[in-house]
C-alpha cells in the first residue's frame, strides 16, 4: 500500500526563498524602528495627548471665521492660477515626453527629465525656492504650485498621448493634413477627455496643498494658521481647520462632478 | 440651393453654457492673477535673481555628507515606518467601512474617519503631531502613517466592495468559518493589490517625508529649511539632488515590486 | 434524508420566491428541479443551506432540524452539504488542489487553513477526487487557467471532499455549451451514485433531465406543481410547470 501523496502549495526552493524574504523585511523594519529612536513612552501617551489638544479646539471661534475668507480666497487663487500655469507649460511638454509625438531623442530625454524634476521636488520645497527668487507671498506660491504640477499633468497626459489610435493619426495623415493639422484633428480630440480630468484632479489637489504654502510664507491660510498655532490659540486653530475641511471637501465636490461631466 | 450649417455638438444640457463657463473661467483667473500685484518688473528681477541663485548653487556642497545621509535615512526610515502603519491601521478601517460586511452607521463612521484622513495636508496634521508628541521623528511617523490610513483604507474597501460574492458563497457553503472564508476566499482576491498599494504608499510617504522635518517631524527637511535660510545654496543643491535620487529609487523599486505580485 | 416542509422565502422586495414547498429526498437518487427562471430554484437550494435565510418553514437533514441552528452548529451541518455552483465560483487565484482542498476548510482550524496544512487523508483524498473527475496533474494549475468544464469539475471535486449527505447542484450546466454541459451532467450523476449521495439538481434545459433524472421536481412561481417520475413529464405537466413557454424548455433553449 504506497503512503498518502503529499501537496505543497509551494516548492521547497521558493517556499524559503519566501520565508528569507519576510524575514530580511521583518529584520530592516526593526532596525528602522530601532534606528528612529522613538521613546514608546511617547507612543503610549500619544493618543490622549492629540486627543488633548483637539479637545482645546472646541469649540471652535467662529467669530474669527470672518477674518479668514480674505486668506481663504487667496488659497484658492493660487490654486487655480497655479494649475492653470501647469496646465498651459504641460501640453508641450507632454507632447515632447510621449514617444509618439516627439521629435527626437533628445527632446524626448530633456522633457522627460523636467517631468521627473518636477515631481520629485515637494510643491514646499519650490516654494522655498521661488521665495528666494520673487520674495515671500502669493506669486511665490502660485510658481510652486504651478512648476510642481507640470510634472504630474504632463506625466498623465503623456501616458494619454502614447495610447492614442494609431488609425487615427494615420487616418488624418493620410489626407495630405500636415504636423499641426494632424496633433489639432486626431490627437488633441482623443486627449481631450484626460487632459480634462487630469487638469481638474489636480487642481483639487492643489487647493489642498496651497493651503500649507503659507507656514512658509508663500501665501494662503497657512500663514493664519502657523500664527494661530504659535500663539497657542487653539480654539482658532479650530476654526481655520474647520474652514479648511469645508473648503477642501467641496473642492472635491465640484471637482468629482465637473469630471464626471466632461470625460 | 443654401448650404446647411453645421456645429460639433456639445457636451452640456445647453449649447450656451459651455462658452459662458469658458468666458466665467477666463474672468476668474483674470481676478485672480489681478489680485496678485505681478508687475513684469517683478517677474524680470526675479529671474535674475533665480540665475544668481543657481550660480551660486554649482557646484553643489558634498562636504557635509554624514549630515545629509543621517536625515535623508531618517526620512527613508520614516516612510518606510509610516507605510507600515498605514497598513495595519488601514485594513481593519476597510474592512469597516466596506458596505457589504458591516452594518450601515459603522460604514457611515468608518467612511467619515477616511476622509478626515485624507483632507488635511500631511504638514497640519505633522505640526498637530509635534504639538502633541515632540519634536522628532515619532511625530513625523504618526503624521504619514495616519494620513495615509485614510487613502489606504478608502482604496481597500472599494476593492473589498468589488470582489466576487460567488467565490466567497462556494468556501461559506462548505462550512467554513467566518476567518477561513477571510483567508480562503478574500484575501487572494484583495492580497496583490494590497501589496500593490502599499508599495505606491511608500512612493508618496517618500516624497512627503522630504519635508515634514521643516515643522520638526523629522528627516531632512529641516535641514533643507536650514540650508535655504542660511543661503547655503550649494548645500541645498546637494540635498535636492540626492532627494530626487532617492524618489527615483523609489519608483522603480514599486514598479518591480507591483510586478512581482501580479 | 431530506425533508422539507412548507418552506417560504419573501425577499425584501415582495418578491415571494418561494411559497410553502414541500418535498423529501430520500434514499441516494438525483432528484432534479426544473421550472421556469424565477421559479425559485436557486432560491431553494440556498434556503437548504441558509445561504440565503428563509422566513418559514422548516428543512430537516438526516432529522435535524437545519432552520433553528446557530453559528457553529450551522457551519458544521453545512460541512454535509456539498454544493455545486452555476458560475463555478473556485477562488480564480488559488490553485486547483486549494479550492478542492477548501471542501475541507469546515473540519480543520484556521492556523492549518492559513498554513495550508491539510490532513494527510485529506490530501490524498482530493488527488483521487481530482482523478475521479478527469483532472489528474492538474493539481497545481490556476484556477482561472482552466476551462468552464474543467472549472466545473473542480467544483465538483471540492463538493464530494466533503463527503457529504447531500448534494445542492445549481444549475451546474447553465454557463457551459451542450456538449460539455452532457458530460458534466453526466459526471455528478455518476460520482453522486458511486458515493451514494443523494442530489438535489436544479435545471433549466428539460432534455438534460429527461435523460439523467429518475425523478423531477417542477417548480413554478415558488410552489411544487409536480414531483413524481419522469416518465409522468407529459405535455400537459410541462405546461403545467412553464406555462407559455413549455415549447421552448421543450427545444431546451
Amino acid at each position: 500500500m504506497t503512503p498518502p501523496r503529499t501537496w505543497r502549495r509551494l516548492t521547497p526552493a521558493r517556499a524559503a526563498a519566501r520565508a528569507l524574504g519576510q524575514a530580511a523585511l521583518a529584520v530592516v523594519v526593526a532596525w528602522m524602528l530601532a534606528r528612529l529612536g522613538i521613546e514608546w513612552g511617547y507612543v503610549r501617551d500619544a493618543p490622549s495627548q492629540v486627543a488633548d489638544l483637539l479637545g482645546r479646539m472646541f469649540p471652535p471661534d467662529w467669530g474669527f471665521a470672518g477674518a479668514l475668507v480674505a486668506p481663504l480666497v487667496q488659497t484658492i487663487n493660487i490654486a487655480t492660477l497655479g494649475t492653470a500655469l501647469a496646465i498651459i507649460l504641460s501640453l508641450p511638454v507632454a507632447l515632447l515626453a510621449a514617444a509618439n509625438t516627439t521629435p527626437n531623442r533628445v527632446t524626448y530625454a530633456a522633457a522627460r527629465l523636467v517631468m521627473v524634476v518636477s515631481r520629485s521636488v515637494d510643491t514646499l520645497i519650490w516654494a522655498l525656492v521661488f521665495i528666494i527668487a520673487v520674495g515671500p507671498g502669493s506669486l511665490a506660491g502660485v510658481l510652486a504650485v504651478g512648476v510642481r504640477s507640470i510634472g504630474f499633468v504632463s506625466k498623465l497626459l503623456a501616458e494619454g498621448i502614447e495610447e492614442i489610435d494609431r488609425g487615427q493619426v494615420e487616418a488624418v495623415t493620410a489626407t495630405g493634413a500636415g504636423r499641426w493639422q494632424v496633433l489639432a484633428y486626431a490627437v488633441v480630440p482623443q486627449i481631450r477627455p484626460v487632459f480634462a480630468g487630469v487638469a481638474i484632479y489636480r487642481w483639487d489637489i492643489n487647493v489642498r496643498e496651497s493651503t500649507v504654502l503659507g507656514i512658509v510664507g508663500a501665501g494662503g491660510i497657512g500663514f493664519a494658521l502657523n500664527e494661530a498655532i504659535l500663539g497657542l490659540d487653539w480654539s482658532r486653530v479650530g476654526t481655520i481647520l474647520a474652514v479648511v475641511l469645508a473648503v477642501v471637501l467641496a473642492s472635491e465636490a465640484a471637482s468629482a462632478s465637473l469630471r464626471k461631466r466632461l470625460t | 440651393m443654401s448650404g446647411r450649417a453645421w456645429r460639433p455638438p456639445s457636451v452640456w444640457p445647453r449649447p450656451w453654457m459651455g462658452p459662458l463657463l469658458v468666458g466665467a473661467a477666463l474672468a476668474f483667473l483674470a481676478w485672480n492673477a489681478a489680485s496678485l500685484e505681478v508687475d513684469p518688473q517683478r517677474i524680470a528681477r526675479g529671474l535674475s535673481r533665480l540665475g544668481a541663485v543657481a550660480a551660486r548653487a554649482f557646484p553643489p556642497d558634498w562636504s557635509r555628507g554624514g549630515l545629509l545621509a543621517a536625515g535623508v535615512l531618517e526620512s527613508v526610515e520614516i516612510a518606510t515606518v509610516s507605510t507600515l502603519l498605514g497598513m495595519a491601521l488601514g485594513i481593519p478601517v476597510a474592512v469597516l467601512a466596506a458596505r457589504n460586511v458591516v452594518p450601515l452607521p459603522v460604514y457611515a463612521g468608518g467612511r467619515g474617519v477616511i476622509t478626515l484622513g485624507r483632507t488635511f495636508h500631511e504638514l497640519i496634521v505633522a505640526i498637530l503631531f509635534v504639538k502633541a508628541v515632540g519634536f522628532g521623528p515619532l511625530a513625523g511617523v504618526l503624521t504619514l502613517g495616519l494620513h495615509s490610513v485614510g487613502f489606504f483604507a478608502k482604496l481597500l474597501a472599494e476593492q473589498i466592495e468589488t470582489i466576487d460574492r460567488g467565490q466567497i458563497e462556494a468556501v461559506r457553503a462548505t462550512g467554513a468559518s467566518p476567518a477561513q472564508v477571510l483567508i480562503y476566499g478574500v484575501l487572494p482576491q484583495v492580497l496583490p493589490r494590497v501589496v500593490g498599494l502599499a508599495v505606491y504608499q511608500w512612493d508618496i510617504h517618500l516624497r512627503q517625508s522630504t519635508i515634514i522635518g521643516i515643522v520638526g517631524a523629522g528627516g531632512i527637511g529641516a535641514t533643507l529649511y536650514n540650508a535655504f535660510a542660511r543661503y547655503d545654496f550649494d548645500f541645498a543643491l546637494a540635498i535636492l539632488i540626492v532627494i530626487v535620487a532617492i524618489v527615483l529609487v523609489g519608483e522603480a523599486v514599486s514598479a518591480v515590486a507591483r510586478r512581482m505580485v501580479r | 434524508m431530506l425533508e422539507v416542509r412548507g418552506l417560504t422565502k419573501t425577499y425584501p422586495g415582495g418578491d415571494r420566491a418561494l411559497r410553502g414547498v414541500t418535498f423529501t429526498v430520500d434514499g441516494h437518487d438525483a432528484v432534479f428541479v426544473i421550472g421556469p427562471s424565477g421559479a425559485g430554484k436557486s432560491t431553494l437550494l440556498r434556503c437548504i443551506n441558509r445561504l440565503v435565510e428563509p422566513d418559514g418553514g422548516s428543512v430537516r437533514l438526516d432529522g435535524r432540524e437545519l432552520t433553528t441552528l446557530g453559528g457553529a452548529e450551522l457551519r458544521a451541518a453545512r460541512r454535509g452539504m456539498g454544493m455545486i455552483f452555476q458560475e463555478f465560483n473556485l477562488v480564480e487565484r488559488l490553485t486547483v488542489m486549494e479550492n478542492v482542498l477548501s471542501g475541507r476548510l469546515g473540519y480543520v482550524s484556521t492556523w492549518r487553513a492559513w498554513r495550508r496544512r491539510f490532513p494527510p487523508e485529506d490530501v490524498e483524498a482530493a488527488f483521487r477526487m481530482l482523478a475521479r473527475v478527469g483532472l489528474e496533474g492538474f493539481e497545481n494549475k490556476r484556477a482561472d487557467e482552466l476551462s468552464g468544464g474543467q472549472r466545473q469539475r473542480v467544483g465538483i471535486a471540492r463538493a464530494l471532499v466533503q463527503r457529504p449527505r447531500i448534494l445542492l447542484v445549481d444549475e451546474p450546466t447553465s454557463s457551459l455549451d451542450p456538449r460539455t454541459s452532457e458530460a458534466v451532467l453526466g459526471l455528478i450523476v455518476e460520482l453522486a451514485a458511486e458515493d451514494r449521495v443523494p442530489a438535489l439538481v436544479n435545471i433549466h434545459d428539460v432534455p438534460l433531465a429527461r435523460a439523467f433524472a429518475r425523478r423531477i421536481i417542477g417548480l413554478r412561481d415558488g410552489e411544487i406543481v409536480y414531483d413524481g417520475p419522469v416518465a409522468g413529464l407529459t405535455r400537459d405537466v410541462l405546461q403545467r410547470i412553464y406555462g407559455g413557454t413549455w415549447a421552448t424548455a421543450e427545444a431546451g433553449a
